[in-house]
């Protein structure tokens, strides 16, 4: 096999592993630096998922725990598209989404906020791009929630997202904004990211012709994945 | 003023935080929404190999178990064939054999495990041969960026002087935390340790 390898990881536009104000990154974060390898087989090959993986109502977070009843919230349609570092689309990936509800709770045994649970929302979504490489679902805007950084720290409204790509060194898993949140810049998790532009693109940006009229409105968030050399020289590779 | 190039930037970075489960393994997270999870099979049921278990804990910097991490692997199957379109030989792959797997810890004891197939040696870049191998990728509470890292089989030692990863490292005696303890027939334990004394070798891939 010959390896064609993905451009080198940005590392700038990342938040560093250890970020004091994100308290629990301290005793999370390696102290040792990474270490440089050379792509191989193993990194820039990583798992493939078809429509069998899936069911008919997993991008569509409105039904996909309907217990009787639509979920109480705004209703949203979250759309985009995965692209590469190249501007290329990145057609049948496995986009996944999970959230709080309209009250920033979320339906896990681990979340204690006073805020309730909704009876007809799960809060997780999967779905597979076109080959556009292009993403919707149908989901209720989250509400913020609080959570024990410092005494008073409240998460913004947010959904937290993981793709694939084609590639095992292309794995991603983010947390995608709101546009007009007043509570995005003085969250000590956006605040781990070093660039502003970089937090600028987390912020989805409300879409008001992808919106459905009396229905839904919408939020547009495209995904940028690393991009892959195209093979204008050959590499000569060691021992050839 | 010079020439812009007209690159994207790759989307940043987020923690997985600690409802990862929700998304990614929401059954654990205690609800039941898919009709299919994914990534709790690996191998499937008629690929050729051994059949193998590896369990482990994830270490944070104070020596204590890290008990909400989802760690997901990548592998190639016995033959040292990925399953994936650019692997020249992944039609011989046997069906059902998918090589990605997605396991969560036990909530009270921090613990994760997975079954799977031991794999085989791949190809390097070049005339490389890499020793066998599980691509491992974990996320947290806590992480910024998801850590990349890779599991060895002690009984390969012989091949692992040549293996393009582990003979990078400089420091010598770190490349032991990239290789697991054989603990009984087909079972291996492999513990990750974020931080400190035995810190493990995390790569960028
Ligand atoms: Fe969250």
């Amino acid at each position: 096999m010959k390896p064609a390898e993905f451009y080198m990881r940005d590392r700038t536009l990342h938040p560093p592993a250890h970020h004091p104000g994100y308290k629990t990154s301290v005793p999370r974060s390696p102290r040792m630096p990474l270490l440089t390898m050379h792509q191989t087989p193993s990194e820039i090959t990583g798992p493939t998922f078809g429509h069998n993986d899936f069911g008919p109502l997993d991008n569509d977070l409105i039904s996909n725990f309907n217990h009787g009843g639509d979920p109480v919230g705004e209703r949203i349609i979250l759309h985009g598209r995965v692209l590469d570092e190249n501007g290329r689309p990145v057609p049948n990936t496995l986009v996944e989404i999970w959230q709080a509800n309209a009250s920033g709770r979320y339906r896990h045994k681990k979340d204690i906020y006073l805020g309730a649970l909704d009876p007809n929302f799960g809060g997780c979504g999967r779905t597979l791009t076109d080959s556009d490489g292009y993403y919707y679902f149908r989901t209720i805007k989250p509400g913020p929630y609080p959570w024990l950084n410092y005494v008073n720290s409240w998460r913004p409204r947010h959904i937290h997202v993981s793709v694939f790509g084609t590639s095992f060194s292309q794995r991603l898993i983010t947390q995608l904004y709101f546009e007009g949140d007043p509570l995005i810049p003085l969250c000590p998790i956006v605040q781990t990211i070093p660039d502003p532009e970089a937090v600028q693109r987390l912020i989805a940006v409300m879409d008001l012709n992808a919106s459905v009229p009396m229905d839904c409105l919408a939020y547009k968030f495209d995904i940028v994945l690393r991009g892959r050399r195209s093979t204008l020289f050959e590499n000569r590779l060691e021992g050839n | 003023m010079v020439q812009k190039l007209d690159y994207l930037k790759e989307t940043t970075s987020q923690t997985a935080g600690p409802y990862v489960h929700i998304g990614l393994a929401p059954g654990a997270a205690g609800f039941s929404i898919f009709e299919r999870e994914l990534g709790w099979d690996i191998a499937g049921p008629d690929a050729p190999g051994e059949r193998i278990r590896v369990e482990g804990l994830v270490i944070d910097g104070t020596g204590a178990p890290v008990k909400d991490v989802l760690l997901e692997v990548w592998q190639a199957d016995a033959n040292g064939v990925y399953a994936h379109p650019e692997d020249p030989r992944s039609a011989g792959v046997a069906p059902g054999f998918r090589g990605w797997g997605r396991v969560i810890t036990n909530f009270d004891t921090g613990l994760w495990g997975f079954d799977t197939i031991r794999p085989g040696a791949t190809p390097g870049r070049g005339r490389d041969v890499q020793a066998p191998h599980l691509n491992l990728w974990l996320v947290a509470r806590g992480i910024n960026i998801g850590l990349n890292t890779r599991m060895y089989f002690p009984e390969d030692a012989a091949l692992h002087g040549a293996d393009p990863v582990l003979r990078t490292i400089e420091q010598r005696d770190r490349v032991a935390t990239l290789i697991a303890t054989k603990t009984g027939p087909g079972a291996y334990r492999f513990d990750i340790r974020l931080q400190g004394q035995g810190e493990t070798v995390f790569i960028d891939v």
